[in-house]
C-alpha cells in the first residue's frame, strides 16, 4: 500500500477546477480503482462513467496526464513513483459533471449512417461468407464506442464548427465497415464524402494511436475508403457510365 | 417539488441489454410505440461482457445436432429443475434468432463452407456456440443497437423526414434509472417512475405494459464478473409491485475469473479457453478435473487424458474432457482443490492454453483474453498459464414468468425476459445459453406485451398522483439527510457477507448468520445519506440501488436456507446430496404484506410433457426423478427410440 497524489477535474458546464487528493494506492490497481476509492472515502458525489472495468464497454474514457485513455485499462504502475496523476474529462465533448461528458454528438452521427442493407431475396440462414471476407469488417466491429478517437481527432477537437459536417473516425470507420461487408447492398462511397465529411480527415492517425482495441482505423478503414471514393469520383469510364444510366 | 417530466408509451422496456433490445424490436414490429430505458449509455449494458458465444443447434459443425440434443443438454445442465417449456422453446427457436441477427448486419466467425462457425462449450454435446472471437456479447448488443437505429430511420422515412432518425415510435432514454413501478388500484401496471442520472430530475412514464429486462444481481457479491448496473433493480421492482421471484437460491459462480491482482479479481475469463483446448491444473501440474466427474455425468466424459485430448479432433469416437463439465461442477472442483492446499500462489488454480495451442492460434481465437491478461496482470497467456478462480456471474433465479408470453406472475401488464426472468436454466445455466435466452425470450416478451396492449383496445390505465408523490419522497430521502450511513460502506458490508456466508458453499448456520447481518444492514439502509447535489451523484444513485440489492440478497439467503439439498448453483455442505423430492419444488419469493420482509413458499413444478420425457433414457431419468414420477413411463431403455427421433 502506498499514497498516491491525484488531481481530478471537478465541476460542471458552468466551470470547474482541478482538485487535489491524497489517496491510497495498492498493487496492481488501475486509475479507475483509485477514482472509486476517492468516491467511497472522500468524494461521494464524484461523477464518473464506468461499467465493465475490463476494457470491453468503453464507458470510462478520460484524459489521464493529458492522454486520452480508458481509466480501467490504465495501470497505476505506468506512472513513476510519486508522480501526480491528473484526470480530466474528454475535451472534445461538453462537460456534464466532473469526468462525465455529453457524448450525444456521437449518437446523433450514428443515426445518420444508413443501416446494413441485406441483399434482397436472401433468406435468414442462407447467408454464406468466407472468413477472410468478413475479417475486414470484423476488425472495425471490435469497436467498443469509447469515443476516444472522436475525442482526439483535431478536426473536431479544436473546431467546434466542423461537428456539423464531419462524423469523425468512429462513424467513417462504420461506413467503411458496411462498405466492406460482403453482403451489404448499398453504395456508400459518395455519402461518405458528401454527408459525413471524409475529406476533412487528413490521416494524421491520432485516432489509431489512442484506440484501446488496437483497430487500425486510418490504415485499414479510412484510407481504403478514401481510395474507393477517389476511384469512383475520378474514374472517367465510371463517370460516363453513370451519366448514361442516370436517365 | 419539481415540474414533472411525463411520457406516454404503449410498451415500456426497462433495460437495454440483449433481451430488452430484442423485446423492443418485437414490440415495434407489432406496430406499438415503445420506450427503452437504459441505466447507462446506449450500448454499454452488461451483455457486452459475454465472450464465448450464443448457443443454437444449427448443426453447422456437426450435423447430428438438433433442438432435441440442445434441450437435453440444457435440462442436464440445470439438473432437471428447468422450466421445461422454456427450455423447449429456447432450443427450438434459437437457430432462427441467430440467423435473424445476420439480417441485421451481425458478422459471426465462419466455417470453411461459409456458414456460421460454432465452438465447443461446457455441457454442450456438439460444437454449438456461434461466436465472434471472444467478444460475442459485443457483437450481439451492437447489432441490435444498430437495428434499433435502422428501425428509427425507417420511421423517419415514413414520416417524410429527409435523413437521420425519428424516435417518435421507438425512443431510447439513456442514463435513466427506474425506482418504482406504478400500479392501478386493482394491481395492474400503469407505468413507472424514475430519474435522469445526469440531472437527478424525475420522470413519469405512463404505459399499460412494462417489460423488465434489467439483468442480474452480481453486485451484491464481492467477487463478481458483473458491472455496477447488476443490482437486481427489476427483481426489486417486480417484488414491490406484487409479483414473485422463483428459485433465487441458484447463483452461478463462473469457475474461471481472474484472481490476481486484487483489483481485477472476479473479471471473467471465457469458457472458450477450455472450449478451444485449455485445461485446468493444480499446483502439482495435475489435470484434477478427472477426479471430479459426478455419477450423473460419468457416461458422457472421458476417463483418461489421452481420450480427452483425442476428443477435440474426433468427437464421434471419444468422450469429452471433464474440463468442460457444467460450470457448477468445475467451480466446486476448483474450490475443493484450493481448500486442499493445491491452489496457485494467489488462491486459484492454473488454466493452461499456452502448452496446448500454437501462439498464433491463441492470438486468433482469444484476442480479448490475451489483451486482458497482458494489460491487467502482466501475464502472456500464449507463454504461461493463467491463474483463475470462481466468480459470481449469473443468477438462474428471477421473476416468475409464463414460458410462452413472458408475462410475470400476479401483475397484469408486467413482463420479464433475460437474466431478470427465472426458470429457463433450472439450477445451473450452460455457457452460451444466456445469449440465446436473451434473443428467444426477448422476442417473446415483446410479442407478449404487444398482444396484451392490443387486447386493451385503447383503454389505458391512469397513473395515480399519490403514488408519484410517494416515489419522489422515497427517492429524495438520502439527499435530505444531513448525516447518516454512507451507502458505500453499507454496500461493501453487504458484498462481504454475501460472499462469505451465502457464496459457493453454504451451511444453515452461516446462512442464518447472514440473515441476521442483512437485517441489521436493512435497518441501517433506512438512514443512508448522500452528500452533494442532485446532478450525476453516484453516492445518491448507490443509496437508491441498495434498496434492491438488500431485498434480493434476502431472497437469495432465505431460499438458500429453505432448500435442503445440493443442486447446480446451490451447494449445501450440510445437505450434500441431490434430492428427488426437492427436484419437483420451486421456491417462490414474495414481499410480505407490510413490505418489510421476504416470504418464501414451496410450489410444485408441473410434470414434464411425455414427449419431452421420452428424449431421455429411463436410466438417466431415474437419477433425478422419484419412482412415482416415472411409473407411467414404459420401462424399456429409450435409447433406440431416441435415435429414431433424431434421425427423423
Amino acid at each position: 500500500m502506498a499514497q498516491g497524489h491525484f488531481r481530478v477535474w471537478r465541476g460542471n458546464a458552468e466551470g470547474g477546477d482541478l482538485v487535489d487528493y491524497d489517496v491510497e494506492v495498492n498493487e496492481g490497481e488501475v486509475v479507475l480503482d483509485v477514482i472509486h476509492r476517492l468516491q467511497a472515502t472522500q468524494a461521494g458525489d464524484l461523477a464518473v462513467r464506468w461499467n465493465c472495468k475490463a476494457g470491453k464497454c468503453g464507458s470510462c474514457s478520460a484524459e489521464i496526464n493529458g492522454r486520452p485513455r480508458l481509466m480501467c485499462m490504465t495501470r497505476m504502475s505506468v506512472f513513476a513513483p510519486g508522480e501526480t496523476v491528473t484526470v480530466t474529462p474528454m475535451r472534445t465533448f461538453p462537460v456534464m459533471k466532473d469526468l462525465v461528458t455529453d457524448v450525444s454528438y456521437n449518437y446523433a452521427k450514428a443515426q445518420e449512417v444508413p443501416a446494413f442493407a441485406p441483399p434482397p431475396g436472401l433468406a435468414p440462414g442462407e447467408y454464406r461468407m468466407a472468413q477472410e471476407d468478413v475479417a475486414r469488417s470484423q476488425e472495425f466491429r471490435k469497436c467498443i464506442e469509447c469515443f476516444l478517437c472522436q475525442n482526439v481527432c483535431h478536426v473536431i477537437r479544436d473546431h467546434e464548427e466542423n461537428k456539423q459536417a464531419y462524423s469523425g473516425p468512429r462513424f467513417l470507420m462504420r461506413i467503411a465497415e458496411l462498405d466492406m461487408h460482403p453482403l451489404d447492398s448499398l453504395d456508400r462511397k459518395r455519402s461518405a464524402q458528401d454527408d459525413h465529411g471524409l475529406g476533412y480527415c487528413n490521416i494524421t492517425k491520432c485516432c489509431t494511436e489512442v484506440c484501446p482495441e488496437g483497430i487500425k482505423i486510418t490504415d485499414n478503414g479510412l484510407i481504403p475508403l478514401k481510395e474507393r471514393v477517389v476511384d469512383r469520383k475520378f474514374d472517367p469510364l465510371g463517370v460516363l457510365k453513370q451519366k448514361l444510366t442516370r436517365r | 417539488m419539481d415540474q414533472l417530466e411525463k411520457h406516454s408509451y404503449d410498451v415500456l422496456i426497462i433495460g437495454a441489454g440483449g433481451s430488452g433490445l430484442r423485446a423492443a424490436i418485437a414490440a415495434h414490429e407489432a406496430g406499438l410505440r415503445v420506450a427503452i430505458i437504459c441505466k447507462s449509455l446506449f450500448g454499454k449494458a452488461h451483455t457486452v461482457m459475454a465472450e464465448g458465444g450464443v448457443a443454437a443447434a444449427m448443426g453447422n459443425r456437426n450435423p447430428h445436432d438438433n433442438w432435441r440434443v440442445h434441450f437435453r443438454d440444457t435440462m442436464r445442465g440445470g439438473k432437471f429443475l428447468n422450466n421445461w417449456r422454456m427450455a423447449e422453446l429456447h432450443a427450438k427457436e434459437s437457430p432462427d434468432r441467430v440467423w435473424e441477427l445476420e439480417t441485421y448486419g451481425a458478422l459471426f466467425d465462419r466455417t470453411k463452407d461459409g456458414k456460421i462457425s460454432q465452438r465447443n462449450f461446457g455441457g454442450h454435446e456438439y460444437p454449438r456456440l456461434a461466436h465472434v472471437g471472444d467478444r460475442t456479447g459485443l457483437e450481439l448488443i451492437r447489432t441490435m443497437q444498430q437495428k434499433i437505429v435502422s428501425l428509427q430511420q425507417d420511421d423517419a422515412r415514413r414520416a417524410g423526414m429527409p435523413s437521420g432518425a425519428h424516435d417518435g415510435r421507438l425512443k431510447v432514454f439513456a442514463e435513466l434509472t427506474v425506482t418504482e413501478l406504478l400500479l392501478t388500484p386493482s394491481g395492474a401496471v400503469s407505468g413507472a417512475f424514475g430519474y435522469w442520472r445526469e440531472t437527478g430530475r424525475f420522470v413519469v412514464f405512463k404505459a399499460p405494459a412494462v417489460i423488465i429486462a434489467t439483468g442480474g444481481i452480481g453486485k451484491s457479491f464481492k467477487v463478481t464478473s458483473n458491472s455496477w448496473e447488476c443490482t437486481g433493480d427489476g427483481m426489486g421492482l417486480a417484488l414491490r409491485a406484487g409479483s414473485t421471484l422463483l428459485n433465487m437460491e441458484f447463483v452461478q459462480f463462473h469457475p474461471t475469473g481472474m484472481v490476481w491482482p486484487p483489483s481485477v479479481k472476479g473479471i471473467l475469463v471465457t469458457e472458450g479457453v477450455r472450449g478451444d483446448g485449455g485445461v485446468l491444473r493444480n499446483s502439482e501440474g495435475k489435470r484434477f478435473m478427472f477426479d471430479y466427474v459426478p455419477d450423473v455425468f460419468r457416461a458422457q466424459y472421458a476417463e483418461t487424458e489421452d481420450e480427452a485430448d483425442r476428443w477435440y479432433d474426433d468427437p464421434d469416437h471419444n468422450k469429452r474432457t471433464p474440463d468442460l463439465l457444467p460450470r457448477d461442477e468445475v467451480a466446486r472442483a476448483i474450490n475443493a482443490e484450493v481448500k486442499a492446499g493445491r491452489g496457485s500462489p494467489h488462491g486459484g488454480v492454473f488454466l493452461d492454453i499456452a502448452s496446448r495451442l500454437p501462439k498464433d492460434e491463441i492470438l486468433r481465437r482469444l484476442p480479448s483474453m490475451t489483451h486482458q491478461f497482458k494489460e491487467l496482470a502482466d501475464v502472456d497467456i500464449t507463454a504461461e498459464p493463467m491463474e483463475v478462480g470462481p466468480t459470481c456471474h449469473y443468477v438462474m433465479g428471477g421473476i416468475e414468468v409464463d414460458a410462452d408470453t413472458a408475462a410475470a406472475a400476479r401483475v397484469p401488464g408486467l413482463f420479464s425476459c433475460g437474466e431478470a426472468a427465472g426458470g429457463m436454466h433450472g439450477s445451473n445455466r450452460l455457457g452460451g445459453n444466456s445469449l440465446s435466452d436473451l434473443l428467444v425470450f426477448g422476442r417473446r416478451a415483446g410479442e407478449g406485451a404487444a398482444a396484451y396492449v392490443k387486447a386493451l383496445q385503447g383503454s389505458y390505465p391512469v397513473v395515480p398522483q399519490v403514488q408519484v408523490n410517494e416515489c419522489m419522497q422515497t427517492a429524495l430521502a438520502p439527499l435530505e439527510r444531513a448525516d447518516g450511513e454512507s451507502p458505500y460502506v453499507v454496500h461493501q458490508e453487504l458484498q462481504q457477507v454475501m460472499n462469505d456466508l451465502v457464496g459457493i458453499i453454504r451451511r444453515a448456520d452461516e446462512i442464518q448468520h447472514a440473515l441476521d447481518v442483512l437485517e441489521k444492514l436493512n435497518e441501517r439502509s433506512r438512514h443512508l445519506a448522500a452528500s452533494g447535489p442532485r446532478d450525476f451523484n453516484p453516492g445518491w444513485h448507490l443509496a437508491l440501488d441498495l434498496r434492491n440489492m438488500l431485498l434480493i440478497a434476502e431472497c437469495i439467503a432465505r431460499a438458500a436456507l429453505l432448500r435442503e439439498e445440493s443442486r447446480g448453483g446451490h451447494t449445501r455442505d450440510d445437505y450434500p446430496a441431490m434430492s428427488e423430492e426437492w427436484r419437483k419444488v420451486n421456491l417462490i419469493c414474495s414481499l410480505s404484506a407490510d413490505g418489510r420482509s421476504v416470504e418464501v413458499v414451496k410450489q410444485e413444478m408441473p410434470p414434464m410433457r411425455g414427449d419431452l420425457m421420452a428424449l431421455f433414457s429411463v436410466e438417466e431419468l431415474k437419477k433425478y426423478f422419484t419412482p412415482e414420477e416415472l411409473q407411467h413411463l414404459p420401462a424399456e431403455d429409450r435409447t433406440d427410440v431416441e435415435r429414431k427421433v433424431e434421425v427423423s
